[in-house]
Protein backbone atom coordinates (compact mmCIF):
# COMPACT_ATOMS: atom_id res chain seq x y z
CA UNK A 1 0.00 0.00 0.00
CA UNK A 2 2.76 2.51 1.29
CA UNK A 3 5.08 1.32 -1.91
CA UNK A 4 1.59 2.22 -4.30
CA UNK A 5 1.37 5.79 -2.74
CA UNK A 6 5.01 5.97 -3.05
CA UNK A 7 5.26 5.31 -6.20
CA UNK A 8 1.95 7.63 -7.81
CA UNK A 9 3.77 10.76 -5.60
CA UNK A 10 7.13 9.91 -7.45
CA UNK A 11 5.27 10.02 -10.55
CA UNK A 12 3.74 13.25 -9.79
CA UNK A 13 6.61 14.98 -8.81
CA UNK A 14 8.72 14.16 -11.72
CA UNK A 15 5.89 15.54 -14.31
CA UNK A 16 6.03 18.68 -11.39
CA UNK A 17 9.46 18.85 -12.68
CA UNK A 18 8.86 17.94 -16.20
CA UNK A 19 6.77 20.98 -16.69
CA UNK A 20 8.34 23.40 -14.64
CA UNK A 21 11.28 22.32 -16.51
CA UNK A 22 9.60 22.67 -20.05
CA UNK A 23 8.11 25.89 -18.59
CA UNK A 24 11.87 27.45 -17.50
CA UNK A 25 13.34 26.52 -20.61
CA UNK A 26 9.87 27.85 -23.29
CA UNK A 27 10.85 30.98 -21.02
CA UNK A 28 14.59 31.21 -21.66
CA UNK A 29 13.59 30.69 -25.67
CA UNK A 30 11.02 33.47 -25.21
CA UNK A 31 13.32 35.85 -23.77
CA UNK A 32 16.12 35.17 -25.77
CA UNK A 33 13.73 35.70 -29.12
CA UNK A 34 13.02 39.04 -27.50
CA UNK A 35 16.33 40.34 -27.26
CA UNK A 36 17.56 39.15 -30.32
CA UNK A 37 14.42 41.02 -32.29
CA UNK A 38 15.83 44.03 -31.18
CA UNK A 39 19.72 43.52 -31.99
CA UNK A 40 21.12 44.39 -35.20
CA UNK A 41 21.62 42.95 -38.24
CA UNK A 42 18.01 42.92 -38.98
CA UNK A 43 17.47 40.28 -41.90
CA UNK A 44 14.78 42.02 -43.77
CA UNK A 45 14.92 39.57 -46.38
CA UNK A 46 14.61 36.08 -44.68
CA UNK A 47 11.13 38.57 -43.02
CA UNK A 48 10.26 38.87 -46.50
CA UNK A 49 10.62 35.52 -47.24
CA UNK A 50 8.59 34.16 -44.21
CA UNK A 51 5.66 36.75 -45.03
CA UNK A 52 5.30 35.26 -48.62
CA UNK A 53 5.83 31.63 -47.48
CA UNK A 54 2.92 32.16 -44.42
CA UNK A 55 1.12 35.05 -46.09
CA UNK A 56 1.05 34.66 -49.95
CA UNK A 57 1.31 30.78 -49.93
CA UNK A 58 -1.89 30.28 -47.35
CA UNK A 59 -4.01 32.59 -49.38
CA UNK A 60 -5.62 29.54 -51.59
CA UNK A 61 -6.44 28.00 -48.30
CA UNK A 62 -7.86 30.69 -46.25
CA UNK A 63 -9.90 31.31 -49.12
CA UNK A 64 -11.51 28.08 -49.42
CA UNK A 65 -11.54 28.19 -45.57
CA UNK A 66 -13.22 31.75 -45.03
CA UNK A 67 -15.68 31.39 -48.22
CA UNK A 68 -17.21 28.30 -46.81
CA UNK A 69 -17.21 29.42 -43.40
CA UNK A 70 -19.26 32.33 -44.49
CA UNK A 71 -21.79 30.14 -46.56
CA UNK A 72 -22.44 27.77 -43.93
CA UNK A 73 -22.85 30.80 -41.25
CA UNK A 74 -24.98 32.48 -43.34
CA UNK A 75 -27.42 29.46 -43.76
CA UNK A 76 -26.92 28.56 -39.83
CA UNK A 77 -28.11 32.22 -38.84
CA UNK A 78 -31.37 32.21 -41.86
CA UNK A 79 -32.60 29.10 -40.34
CA UNK A 80 -32.72 30.02 -36.73
CA UNK A 81 -33.73 33.97 -37.77
CA UNK A 82 -36.11 33.36 -40.51
CA UNK A 83 -38.67 31.95 -38.00
CA UNK A 84 -38.60 34.81 -36.02
CA UNK A 85 -38.78 37.15 -38.78
CA UNK A 86 -35.24 38.92 -38.18
CA UNK A 87 -33.46 37.54 -41.45
CA UNK A 88 -32.35 41.46 -41.93
CA UNK A 89 -29.84 41.07 -39.46
CA UNK A 90 -27.80 37.95 -40.75
CA UNK A 91 -25.48 40.51 -42.85
CA UNK A 92 -24.67 42.43 -39.88
CA UNK A 93 -23.91 39.27 -37.11
CA UNK A 94 -22.12 37.34 -40.10
CA UNK A 95 -20.00 40.35 -40.07
CA UNK A 96 -19.74 41.27 -36.38
CA UNK A 97 -19.10 37.50 -35.95
CA UNK A 98 -16.20 37.27 -38.58
CA UNK A 99 -14.55 40.54 -37.22
CA UNK A 100 -14.25 39.74 -33.49
CA UNK A 101 -13.94 35.97 -34.13
CA UNK A 102 -14.27 33.81 -36.67
CA UNK A 103 -11.85 35.43 -38.92
CA UNK A 104 -9.20 35.40 -36.21
CA UNK A 105 -9.81 32.22 -34.69
CA UNK A 106 -10.03 30.09 -38.01
CA UNK A 107 -7.30 31.83 -39.46
CA UNK A 108 -5.15 31.35 -36.66
CA UNK A 109 -5.76 27.31 -36.79
CA UNK A 110 -5.26 27.14 -40.16
CA UNK A 111 -1.85 29.34 -40.14
CA UNK A 112 -0.94 26.82 -37.00
CA UNK A 113 -1.87 23.69 -39.18
CA UNK A 114 0.04 24.78 -41.85
CA UNK A 115 3.17 27.06 -41.01
CA UNK A 116 3.76 26.17 -37.28
CA UNK A 117 4.53 22.49 -38.70
CA UNK A 118 6.61 24.18 -41.51
CA UNK A 119 8.55 25.98 -39.05
CA UNK A 120 9.28 22.55 -36.33
CA UNK A 121 9.89 20.67 -39.31
CA UNK A 122 12.32 23.05 -41.07
CA UNK A 123 14.18 24.17 -37.42
CA UNK A 124 14.01 20.68 -35.96
CA UNK A 125 15.17 18.64 -39.22
CA UNK A 126 18.26 21.55 -39.06
CA UNK A 127 19.04 20.74 -36.11
CA UNK A 128 19.56 17.13 -36.37
CA UNK A 129 21.49 17.45 -38.95
CA UNK A 130 23.52 20.09 -37.46
CA UNK A 131 22.99 22.93 -39.66
CA UNK A 132 22.46 25.25 -36.57
CA UNK A 133 25.53 24.25 -34.87
CA UNK A 134 27.06 24.84 -38.46
CA UNK A 135 25.36 28.70 -38.24
CA UNK A 136 26.52 29.08 -34.58
CA UNK A 137 30.13 27.94 -35.54
CA UNK A 138 30.23 30.86 -38.26
CA UNK A 139 28.74 33.12 -35.45
CA UNK A 140 25.69 33.77 -36.58
CA UNK A 141 22.66 33.37 -33.28
CA UNK A 142 20.41 30.72 -34.68
CA UNK A 143 17.71 32.16 -32.74
CA UNK A 144 18.10 35.47 -34.74
CA UNK A 145 18.79 33.87 -38.16
CA UNK A 146 15.58 31.00 -37.92
CA UNK A 147 13.42 31.88 -35.03
CA UNK A 148 12.89 36.27 -35.16
CA UNK A 149 11.71 36.31 -38.99
CA UNK A 150 9.10 33.29 -38.60
CA UNK A 151 7.85 34.91 -35.12
CA UNK A 152 7.65 37.77 -37.34
CA UNK A 153 6.81 36.87 -40.05
CA UNK A 154 3.74 35.41 -38.60
CA UNK A 155 3.01 38.66 -36.50
CA UNK A 156 2.64 40.21 -39.99
CA UNK A 157 0.93 37.92 -42.03
CA UNK A 158 -1.65 36.88 -39.58
CA UNK A 159 -3.71 40.29 -39.30
CA UNK A 160 -3.58 40.63 -43.06
CA UNK A 161 -4.88 36.61 -43.37
CA UNK A 162 -7.63 37.55 -40.88
CA UNK A 163 -9.00 40.90 -43.32
CA UNK A 164 -8.89 38.28 -46.02
CA UNK A 165 -10.80 35.69 -44.28
CA UNK A 166 -12.78 38.94 -43.40
CA UNK A 167 -13.83 39.84 -46.71
CA UNK A 168 -14.22 36.38 -48.39
CA UNK A 169 -16.02 35.30 -45.80
CA UNK A 170 -18.47 38.24 -45.78
CA UNK A 171 -18.52 37.58 -49.56
CA UNK A 172 -19.31 33.81 -48.99
CA UNK A 173 -22.54 34.71 -46.64
CA UNK A 174 -23.48 37.24 -49.11
CA UNK A 175 -23.96 35.13 -52.39
CA UNK A 176 -25.86 32.65 -50.02
CA UNK A 177 -28.16 35.64 -48.23
CA UNK A 178 -28.79 37.10 -51.81
CA UNK A 179 -28.27 35.08 -54.43
CA UNK A 180 -29.65 31.30 -52.89
CA UNK A 181 -31.48 32.99 -49.98
CA UNK A 182 -33.67 35.73 -51.82
CA UNK A 183 -32.78 38.36 -48.94
CA UNK A 184 -32.89 41.94 -49.78
CA UNK A 185 -29.11 43.11 -51.43
CA UNK A 186 -29.50 46.13 -49.49
CA UNK A 187 -31.04 45.27 -46.57
CA UNK A 188 -28.38 42.47 -45.95
CA UNK A 189 -25.76 45.50 -45.94
CA UNK A 190 -27.59 47.95 -45.09
CA UNK A 191 -27.09 46.97 -40.81
CA UNK A 192 -23.64 46.63 -40.56
CA UNK A 193 -23.17 50.44 -40.62
CA UNK A 194 -25.29 50.78 -37.66
CA UNK A 195 -24.79 47.93 -35.71
CA UNK A 196 -20.59 47.37 -36.57
CA UNK A 197 -18.19 49.84 -35.36
CA UNK A 198 -14.28 49.66 -36.29
CA UNK A 199 -13.31 48.91 -32.71
CA UNK A 200 -14.82 45.24 -33.31
CA UNK A 201 -12.47 44.78 -36.91
CA UNK A 202 -9.51 46.19 -34.13
CA UNK A 203 -10.26 43.32 -31.97
CA UNK A 204 -10.09 40.94 -34.72
CA UNK A 205 -7.06 42.39 -36.30
CA UNK A 206 -5.23 42.64 -32.53
CA UNK A 207 -6.03 39.20 -31.84
CA UNK A 208 -4.84 37.35 -35.15
CA UNK A 209 -1.46 39.83 -34.36
CA UNK A 210 -1.41 37.67 -30.93
CA UNK A 211 -2.16 34.27 -32.62
CA UNK A 212 0.34 35.11 -35.32
CA UNK A 213 3.05 35.73 -32.48
CA UNK A 214 2.22 32.77 -30.29
CA UNK A 215 2.14 30.39 -33.54
CA UNK A 216 5.92 31.84 -34.51
CA UNK A 217 7.24 31.14 -30.97
CA UNK A 218 5.51 27.72 -30.44
CA UNK A 219 6.74 26.19 -33.83
CA UNK A 220 9.99 27.61 -33.51
CA UNK A 221 10.42 26.54 -30.02
CA UNK A 222 9.54 23.14 -31.25
CA UNK A 223 11.82 22.85 -33.67
CA UNK A 224 14.64 23.80 -31.41
CA UNK A 225 13.81 21.45 -28.81
CA UNK A 226 13.83 18.72 -31.29
CA UNK A 227 16.06 15.65 -30.37
CA UNK A 228 17.00 12.55 -32.14
CA UNK A 229 16.50 11.53 -35.99
CA UNK A 230 13.40 11.62 -38.24
CA UNK A 231 11.33 10.55 -34.73
CA UNK A 232 11.96 13.40 -33.07
CA UNK A 233 11.10 15.65 -36.11
CA UNK A 234 8.01 14.06 -36.41
CA UNK A 235 7.31 14.45 -32.95
CA UNK A 236 8.25 18.35 -32.82
CA UNK A 237 5.92 19.07 -35.61
CA UNK A 238 3.22 17.40 -34.04
CA UNK A 239 3.82 19.26 -30.81
CA UNK A 240 3.76 22.99 -32.86
CA UNK A 241 0.51 21.75 -34.41
CA UNK A 242 -1.23 20.38 -31.43
CA UNK A 243 0.21 22.97 -29.15
CA UNK A 244 -0.77 26.34 -31.43
CA UNK A 245 -3.99 25.42 -32.04
CA UNK A 246 -4.77 24.71 -28.48
CA UNK A 247 -3.08 27.79 -27.73
CA UNK A 248 -4.88 29.96 -29.98
CA UNK A 249 -8.65 28.85 -28.58
CA UNK A 250 -7.56 29.45 -25.00
CA UNK A 251 -5.69 32.49 -25.45
CA UNK A 252 -8.66 34.18 -27.73
CA UNK A 253 -11.06 33.48 -24.52
CA UNK A 254 -8.94 35.58 -22.03
CA UNK A 255 -8.40 38.15 -24.81
CA UNK A 256 -11.93 38.23 -25.90
CA UNK A 257 -12.71 39.27 -22.25
CA UNK A 258 -9.56 41.66 -22.03
CA UNK A 259 -10.52 43.71 -25.38
CA UNK A 260 -14.19 43.67 -24.38
CA UNK A 261 -13.49 45.70 -21.30
CA UNK A 262 -11.18 48.53 -23.09
CA UNK A 263 -12.63 48.45 -26.95
CA UNK B 1 56.57 14.11 -23.57
CA UNK B 2 55.51 17.33 -24.87
CA UNK B 3 56.59 20.59 -22.88
CA UNK B 4 53.50 22.61 -21.97
CA UNK B 5 55.34 25.68 -20.91
CA UNK B 6 56.23 26.97 -24.12
CA UNK B 7 53.27 28.10 -24.93
CA UNK B 8 53.55 30.40 -28.01
CA UNK B 9 53.72 27.31 -30.11
CA UNK B 10 50.19 26.44 -29.41
CA UNK B 11 46.91 27.51 -30.87
CA UNK B 12 44.96 26.29 -28.86
CA UNK B 13 45.45 25.64 -24.68
CA UNK B 14 43.70 23.47 -21.69
CA UNK B 15 44.32 24.38 -18.13
CA UNK B 16 42.55 22.65 -15.25
CA UNK B 17 39.94 21.71 -17.48
CA UNK B 18 36.81 19.71 -16.37
CA UNK B 19 33.12 19.34 -17.58
CA UNK B 20 30.19 17.96 -16.20
CA UNK B 21 26.34 17.56 -17.63
CA UNK B 22 24.25 17.13 -14.32
CA UNK B 23 26.00 14.24 -12.35
CA UNK B 24 28.34 13.23 -15.21
CA UNK B 25 31.59 14.19 -15.43
CA UNK B 26 32.59 13.39 -19.11
CA UNK B 27 36.48 15.35 -18.99
CA UNK B 28 38.88 15.03 -16.05
CA UNK B 29 41.62 17.92 -15.33
CA UNK B 30 42.91 18.32 -18.55
CA UNK B 31 46.01 20.21 -19.18
CA UNK B 32 47.19 20.10 -22.09
CA UNK B 33 48.19 22.38 -25.92
CA UNK B 34 47.46 21.76 -29.61
CA UNK B 35 50.16 22.90 -31.72
CA UNK B 36 49.78 25.80 -33.65
CA UNK B 37 50.71 24.91 -37.35
CA UNK B 38 50.15 21.48 -37.34
CA UNK B 39 47.81 18.88 -37.61
CA UNK B 40 46.49 17.48 -34.08
CA UNK B 41 44.09 14.24 -33.62
CA UNK B 42 42.28 13.68 -30.97
CA UNK B 43 41.37 9.89 -30.61
CA UNK B 44 39.52 7.97 -28.64
CA UNK B 45 36.97 5.68 -28.30
CA UNK B 46 33.21 6.36 -28.61
CA UNK B 47 32.51 7.97 -25.27
CA UNK B 48 35.83 9.52 -24.77
CA UNK B 49 34.79 12.97 -24.36
CA UNK B 50 36.14 14.07 -27.79
CA UNK B 51 33.27 15.87 -29.12
CA UNK B 52 32.25 17.37 -25.55
CA UNK B 53 35.99 18.76 -26.17
CA UNK B 54 35.38 20.25 -29.50
CA UNK B 55 32.65 22.07 -28.28
CA UNK B 56 34.48 23.71 -25.74
CA UNK B 57 37.12 24.87 -28.31
CA UNK B 58 34.73 26.54 -30.21
CA UNK B 59 33.14 27.85 -27.09
CA UNK B 60 29.49 26.27 -28.07
CA UNK B 61 29.42 24.71 -24.34
CA UNK B 62 31.04 26.15 -20.83
CA UNK B 63 33.67 24.09 -18.78
CA UNK B 64 32.75 23.50 -15.32
CA UNK B 65 36.02 23.90 -14.25
CA UNK B 66 39.37 25.45 -15.94
CA UNK B 67 40.62 27.96 -18.79
CA UNK B 68 39.65 27.14 -22.77
CA UNK B 69 42.80 29.36 -24.10
CA UNK B 70 42.40 29.75 -27.59
CA UNK B 71 44.58 32.13 -29.51
CA UNK B 72 46.13 33.37 -26.64
CA UNK B 73 41.89 34.30 -25.76
CA UNK B 74 40.64 32.92 -22.73
CA UNK B 75 37.19 31.82 -24.61
CA UNK B 76 35.49 30.91 -21.60
CA UNK B 77 35.55 34.51 -20.15
CA UNK B 78 34.51 36.60 -22.41
CA UNK B 79 31.13 37.79 -23.36
CA UNK B 80 28.10 36.53 -25.85
CA UNK B 81 28.80 38.52 -28.74
CA UNK B 82 32.74 39.10 -28.39
CA UNK B 83 32.73 35.24 -28.94
CA UNK B 84 30.56 35.06 -32.05
CA UNK B 85 33.15 37.74 -33.47
CA UNK B 86 35.79 35.32 -32.28
CA UNK B 87 34.13 32.10 -34.00
CA UNK B 88 35.39 33.63 -37.16
CA UNK B 89 38.71 31.91 -36.52
CA UNK B 90 37.66 28.65 -36.86
CA UNK B 91 36.54 26.54 -39.69
CA UNK B 92 34.66 23.38 -38.92
CA UNK B 93 33.75 20.51 -41.27
CA UNK B 94 31.09 18.64 -39.68
CA UNK B 95 30.49 14.54 -39.79
CA UNK B 96 27.48 14.99 -42.25
CA UNK B 97 28.91 18.14 -43.62
CA UNK B 98 25.98 19.80 -42.68
CA UNK B 99 25.50 21.95 -45.44
CA UNK B 100 22.63 24.24 -45.59
CA UNK B 101 20.10 22.31 -47.34
CA UNK B 102 18.31 25.06 -48.85
CA UNK B 103 21.23 26.46 -50.50
CA UNK B 104 23.21 25.04 -53.39
CA UNK B 105 27.04 24.58 -52.90
CA UNK B 106 28.08 28.11 -54.68
CA UNK B 107 25.41 29.33 -51.85
CA UNK B 108 26.85 27.98 -49.19
CA UNK B 109 30.16 28.54 -49.02
CA UNK B 110 29.34 32.04 -50.33
CA UNK B 111 27.45 32.08 -47.49
CA UNK B 112 29.87 33.37 -44.56
CA UNK B 113 31.84 35.99 -47.01
CA UNK B 114 27.72 37.09 -47.58
CA UNK B 115 27.48 37.56 -43.64
CA UNK B 116 30.75 38.90 -42.70
CA UNK B 117 32.73 40.63 -45.67
CA UNK B 118 32.12 43.68 -47.34
CA UNK B 119 32.82 41.81 -51.05
CA UNK B 120 31.18 42.23 -54.10
CA UNK B 121 29.19 39.72 -55.68
CA UNK B 122 31.57 39.52 -58.11
CA UNK B 123 34.50 39.01 -55.81
CA UNK B 124 32.92 36.51 -53.51
CA UNK B 125 31.75 34.63 -57.16
CA UNK B 126 35.47 34.36 -57.48
CA UNK B 127 36.31 33.83 -54.23
CA UNK B 128 33.80 30.80 -54.22
CA UNK B 129 34.92 29.43 -57.51
CA UNK B 130 38.29 29.34 -56.69
CA UNK B 131 37.62 27.76 -53.07
CA UNK B 132 35.31 25.06 -54.80
CA UNK B 133 37.88 24.32 -57.21
CA UNK B 134 40.58 23.55 -54.90
CA UNK B 135 38.58 21.13 -53.33
CA UNK B 136 37.86 19.32 -56.09
CA UNK B 137 34.37 20.47 -56.90
CA UNK B 138 32.93 21.43 -60.74
CA UNK B 139 31.02 24.21 -61.64
CA UNK B 140 28.49 21.77 -62.46
CA UNK B 141 28.08 20.75 -59.35
CA UNK B 142 28.58 24.43 -57.68
CA UNK B 143 25.24 24.79 -58.48
CA UNK B 144 23.25 21.65 -57.33
CA UNK B 145 21.59 21.61 -53.63
CA UNK B 146 22.97 19.21 -51.00
CA UNK B 147 20.37 16.38 -51.30
CA UNK B 148 21.96 16.06 -54.98
CA UNK B 149 25.84 15.62 -54.25
CA UNK B 150 27.10 12.48 -52.47
CA UNK B 151 28.70 12.06 -49.42
CA UNK B 152 32.11 12.69 -50.42
CA UNK B 153 31.39 16.20 -52.18
CA UNK B 154 29.49 17.18 -49.32
CA UNK B 155 32.47 17.00 -47.43
CA UNK B 156 34.19 18.98 -49.92
CA UNK B 157 31.61 21.46 -49.73
CA UNK B 158 31.21 21.70 -45.97
CA UNK B 159 35.36 22.48 -46.52
CA UNK B 160 34.92 24.87 -49.00
CA UNK B 161 32.34 26.18 -46.80
CA UNK B 162 35.32 26.10 -43.89
CA UNK B 163 38.12 27.88 -45.50
CA UNK B 164 35.70 30.68 -46.79
CA UNK B 165 36.90 33.46 -44.11
CA UNK B 166 40.47 32.61 -44.19
CA UNK B 167 40.20 30.53 -40.72
CA UNK B 168 43.45 30.11 -37.77
CA UNK B 169 42.08 27.12 -36.59
CA UNK B 170 40.14 24.18 -38.93
CA UNK B 171 38.15 21.38 -37.09
CA UNK B 172 37.03 18.10 -38.52
CA UNK B 173 34.74 16.30 -36.81
CA UNK B 174 34.49 12.41 -37.84
CA UNK B 175 34.92 13.74 -41.28
CA UNK B 176 35.31 10.59 -42.98
CA UNK B 177 32.22 9.15 -41.55
CA UNK B 178 29.78 7.17 -43.69
CA UNK B 179 32.69 7.16 -46.63
CA UNK B 180 33.68 4.34 -48.61
CA UNK B 181 37.89 3.64 -48.26
CA UNK B 182 38.93 5.28 -51.18
CA UNK B 183 36.74 8.52 -50.77
CA UNK B 184 37.97 8.91 -47.32
CA UNK B 185 41.81 8.84 -48.16
CA UNK B 186 40.82 11.56 -51.02
CA UNK B 187 39.47 13.46 -48.26
CA UNK B 188 42.11 13.13 -45.98
CA UNK B 189 44.40 13.72 -48.86
CA UNK B 190 42.27 17.10 -49.42
CA UNK B 191 42.70 18.00 -45.64
CA UNK B 192 46.33 18.10 -46.06
CA UNK B 193 46.58 19.77 -48.85
CA UNK B 194 44.33 22.07 -47.77
CA UNK B 195 46.60 22.27 -44.24
CA UNK B 196 50.10 22.53 -46.04
CA UNK B 197 48.68 25.48 -48.49
CA UNK B 198 47.95 27.55 -45.42
CA UNK B 199 50.46 26.43 -42.67
CA UNK B 200 52.98 29.29 -43.45
CA UNK B 201 50.00 31.55 -41.70
CA UNK B 202 50.40 29.31 -38.74
CA UNK B 203 46.97 27.85 -39.37
CA UNK B 204 45.97 24.88 -37.23
CA UNK B 205 44.44 21.66 -37.81
CA UNK B 206 42.20 19.75 -35.17
CA UNK B 207 40.77 16.47 -35.93
CA UNK B 208 38.42 14.29 -34.09
CA UNK B 209 38.61 11.19 -35.47
CA UNK B 210 38.87 6.91 -34.39
CA UNK B 211 39.81 6.02 -37.89
CA UNK B 212 43.10 4.80 -36.42
CA UNK B 213 45.16 3.83 -39.50
CA UNK B 214 43.59 7.75 -41.56
CA UNK B 215 45.04 9.31 -38.59
CA UNK B 216 48.78 7.59 -38.34
CA UNK B 217 49.16 8.59 -41.64
CA UNK B 218 47.95 12.63 -41.88
CA UNK B 219 48.56 13.39 -38.41
CA UNK B 220 51.63 15.24 -36.87
CA UNK B 221 50.44 14.81 -33.47
CA UNK B 222 47.87 12.91 -31.68
CA UNK B 223 45.89 13.10 -28.48
CA UNK B 224 44.54 9.75 -27.26
CA UNK B 225 41.55 9.76 -25.13
CA UNK B 226 39.79 7.75 -22.54
CA UNK B 227 37.27 8.31 -19.98
CA UNK B 228 37.76 12.07 -20.43
CA UNK B 229 41.63 11.68 -19.81
CA UNK B 230 44.49 12.27 -22.19
CA UNK B 231 46.29 8.90 -21.87
CA UNK B 232 48.81 10.08 -24.55
CA UNK B 233 49.72 13.53 -26.08
CA UNK B 234 52.12 12.58 -28.97
CA UNK B 235 53.98 13.22 -32.27
CA UNK B 236 53.24 10.46 -34.47
CA UNK B 237 56.11 8.45 -35.11
CA UNK B 238 56.07 8.56 -31.06
CA UNK B 239 53.18 6.96 -30.86
CA UNK B 240 53.44 4.57 -32.97
CA UNK B 241 56.09 3.09 -30.27
CA UNK B 242 54.11 3.81 -27.51
CA UNK B 243 53.96 1.08 -24.91
CA UNK B 244 50.45 2.29 -23.61
CA UNK B 245 48.40 -0.92 -23.38
CA UNK B 246 45.37 0.87 -24.13
CA UNK B 247 46.80 2.48 -27.31
CA UNK B 248 48.65 -0.58 -27.93
CA UNK B 249 44.61 -2.16 -27.98
CA UNK B 250 43.68 0.50 -30.18
CA UNK B 251 46.44 0.11 -32.98
CA UNK B 252 46.25 -3.32 -32.56
CA UNK B 253 42.37 -3.22 -33.63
Amino acid sequence: MLAFFEKRITNLGETVMDLLNGLGSFTNFTLRTIFWTFKPPFRFKLLFDQIYFMGNKSIFIIFLTSSFTGMVFAIQIYLGFKAINTDSFIGPLVAIAMAKELAPVLTGLVVAGRCGAAMAAQIGSMKVTEQIDALEVMGINSYQYLAVPRILGAMISMPMLSAIFLIVGYGGSWVIGVKLLQIDPILYTQKISDLMRLGMVAEGLIKATVFGYLIGIIGTYQGFRVEGGAEGVGKGTNMAVVWGMITVLVVDYFLTSFLAKIL
Amino acid sequence: MINYTNEEIFSVRFKNLSKSFGEAKILYDLNFGIHRGKITTILGFSGAGKTTLMKLILGLILPTEGEVIVLDTVINKIGELELREFRRNFGMVFQYAALFDFLTSFENVAFPLREFTKMSEEEIKEKVLSLLDSTGISIEAAYRLPSELSGGMRKRVGLARGLALDPHIMLYDEPTSGLDPITTHVVYDLMRDTHRRNEHRGFTSIIISHDIHATLKYSDYIVFMEKGRVVEHLDVESFKKSENPVIRRFLEL
